[in-house]
């Protein structure tokens, strides 16, 4: 049995359809995050399981105790908003004490916790500051001890960096991370951010449309995407078309090149059009040992990323391909026009269930 | 060159402003000070018994409406923009009958409805004073209601609730704790402009018999020549003081207050 369950939850808002049947299981101590693309329910989710919304079908329990129907006041649920919503009437100290005096905690009992907290976010010479004086990084500290002060049973925390500078962002996610390591507190993160889900989390929810698409570890999620809409959403992704033909042995043709799949393609029979998903950064710029996959095309474009070069080639007239290497001082590049051949393992492409919307597509997502 | 002469125009209409606030009040000190000896007037005035008692009457009034409308207002300002979005206009065009509804109207039909049983309150004083109460709770219904809703607008209430919700707190402890002290200033100017509507208040305290300092003012003025005026002097100036002492009372030792946001 889990700690944290959601079963057959559902949330419609008029006829819109926010959320349905959104099934999860967490154990005690695990970080979840749910990730997917603007209005596809994951602020609704978290809302249920504060309390702030009810679903209209479906339980949730903590513990194993059904909580579906309890006001958020009655739950043991603490939350952590993207705009802070510290009280602004209050200094540092009295916002982290808040909850513990709201449940008639005794004065030194609360100095004593509070004094804890504001060490633990290294924030401890602030106790007297007012919100206002406070970077927007130091103020979501506050509010994650605030809502840590009454040792809630999950911890809920929707998009809580958005509204911070890139740099804060990193520093205090793994922040985040760490104490949420510390405490052992089952964690429920919402993010747009495939990089943040990827990065934190035990297991990633990615949604779409107020559905789940997958639930898994971050390899599983990036290494191996249930649909095409999470293997185009978390990652940099090549989506190609194939012609299928040799479904049994996995064999395919882009553009008239032949390659091979690790597995056979079920359900699909030769002739058919599938759509074939690669990772830039599973593809190399060489000719790779006999049996690997080769395709062969112009270079059409080099773009400097930093520590990774990434390359364009162009297939036959319509598709380009992307391929990462590492950014190496003496790496020679080919010169753009120039044709190079370019491999990859056959366990490198994945077929995936629907044909690719627009052949040959190479789609970036995330920032 | 430019700035200069702008600034001139500033200091022009400043000026235009200052004498039209203040020219009424010289001319009436001066009228004031007619009487012989040249003090006479206020000495008088301040004698009179039914001067400060009808003033005190008043303040106490004022303490009570002020309260009570508060009570009234913030809780039902909060739920509207909270729960009921949608309702705000609604609320909002009731809010507003007090400027369409004279306030004679507004005083005969509570005479009406309260002076025969089964709610006989014109009967007694404390029934007369609570109807008075409730007539000057509905003329500051609009300034009230405006003051308040602007300031729960400009705190983020939903999340601030939420916060507290999701820490254990209920309803009242919301109010109390989280609402009402973010709303500081606009209560305040609530409480001033309400303070000064009932002061200055004649037709209900006349119609429902009461020792108001409305009514005072008005008799006053119609068997005296020079007292009228300074006591609408002295009560001005105690008008001010009482603002001033809430406004001391419920100031704030911070000097800005804001929410969320990144600097
Ligand atoms: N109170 C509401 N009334 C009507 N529709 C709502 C309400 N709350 C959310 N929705 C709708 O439900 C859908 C899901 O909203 P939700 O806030 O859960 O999205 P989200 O995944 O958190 O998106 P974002 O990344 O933009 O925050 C949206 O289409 C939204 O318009
Ligand atoms: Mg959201």
């Amino acid at each position: 049995m889990g700690f944290l369950e959601l079963s057959h939850v559902k949330k419609r808002f008029g006829a819109f359809v926010a959320v349905e049947d959104f099934e999860l299981i967490t154990e005690r101590g695990e970080f979840v995050s749910l990730l997917g693309p603007s209005g596809c329910g994951k602020t609704t989710t978290l809302r249920m399981i504060a309390g702030f919304e009810y679903p209209d079908s479906g339980s949730i329990k903590v513990d194993g105790k059904e909580i579906t129907n309890l006001p958020p006041n009655k739950r043991n649920v603490g939350m952590v908003f993207q705009a802070y919503a510290l009280f602004p009437n209050m200094t540092v100290a009295s916002n982290v004490g808040f909850g513990m005096r709201v449940k008639k905690q005794s004065k030194d009992a609360i100095t004593k916790r509070v004094g804890e907290l504001l060490e633990m976010i290294h924030m401890p010479e602030k106790a007297d500051r007012y919100p206002y004086q406070l970077s927007g990084g130091q103020q979501q500290r506050v509010a994650l001890a605030r809502a840590l002060a009454v040792e809630p049973q999950v911890l809920l925390l929707d998009e809580p960096l958005s509204a911070l500078d890139a740099k804060i962002r990193v520093a205090l996610r793994n922040e985040i991370r760490a104490i949420q390591r510390q405490l052992g507190i089952t964690t429920v993160y919402v993010t747009h951010d495939q990089e943040e889900a990827l990065s934190l989390s035990d297991r990633v929810v990615v949604m779409s449309d107020g559905r789940i698409e997958q639930i898994g570890s971050p390899s599983e999620i990036y290494n191996f995407p249930a649909t095409s809409f999470v293997a185009s959403f978390v990652g940099t992704l090549n989506l190609l078309a194939a012609r299928v033909v040799d479904p049994s042995a996995g064999r395919l043709a882009v553009e008239g090149q032949e390659i091979r799949a690790a597995k056979p393609i079920s359900g699909a029979r030769s002739g058919e059009i599938v759509s074939v998903a690669l990772r830039p950064e599973s593809i190399s710029l060489e000719e790779g040992p006999e049996g690997t996959n080769r395709l062969r095309g112009p270079v059409v474009d080099v773009s400097f990323l930093g520590s990774i070069v990434r390359l364009r080639i162009r297939l036959g007239d319509g598709p380009t391909v992307s391929l990462d290497t590492f950014n190496d001082p003496n790496l020679t590049l080919p010169p753009i026009g120039e044709a190079v051949t370019v491999s990859f393992p056959p366990e490198a492409s994945l077929v995936l269930d629907q044909p690719a919307a627009a052949p040959g597509a190479d789609v970036a997502a995330g920032d | 060159m430019k700035r200069r002469r702008g600034s001139i125009a500033w200091w022009l209409v400043f000026l235009l402003g200052v004498l039209y606030f203040f020219l009424p009040l010289v001319a009436t000190l001066d009228f004031s000070l007619k009487a012989k000896p040249p003090f006479a007037a206020y000495t008088s005035s301040l004698q009179d018994p039914k001067f400060l008692g009808s003033l005190l009457y008043s303040l106490v009034i004022a303490g009570v409406t002020i309260t009570a409308s508060l009570a009234l207002i913030v809780p039902t300002a909060y739920w509207v923009q909270l729960r009921v979005p949608r309702a705000r206009s609604l609320v909002e065009f009731v809010t507003l009958l007090p400027f369409v509804i004279p306030a004679v109207v507004l005083v005969f039909g509570l005479i009406r409805v309260y002076s025969r049983p089964p709610l006989p309150f014109t009967h007694t004083d404390i029934g007369s004073s609570a109807l008075l109460v409730a007539g000057y709770i509905v003329l500051s219904l609009p300034y009230m209601y405006r003051a308040v809703d602007t300031g729960l607008r400009s705190i983020d209430i939903r999340s601030l609730t939420e916060a507290a919700q999701s820490m254990g707190a209920g309803w009242l402890t919301i109010l109390w704790r989280v609402i009402l002290p973010n709303l500081r200033v606009a209560l305040l100017s609530g409480a001033f402009l309400t303070l000064a509507i009932v002061l200055g208040e004649f037709t209900i305290a006349n119609f429902l018999a009461r020792p108001a300092f409305g009514p005072y003012l008005n008799l006053l003025s119609q068997s005296k020549a020079y007292e009228p005026a300074a006591v609408s002097l002295i009560s001005f100036g105690l008008t001010w003081l009482a603002m001033i002492a809430i406004a001391f009372l419920g100031r704030d030792t911070r000097t800005r207050i804001e929410i969320g946001g990144a600097h």
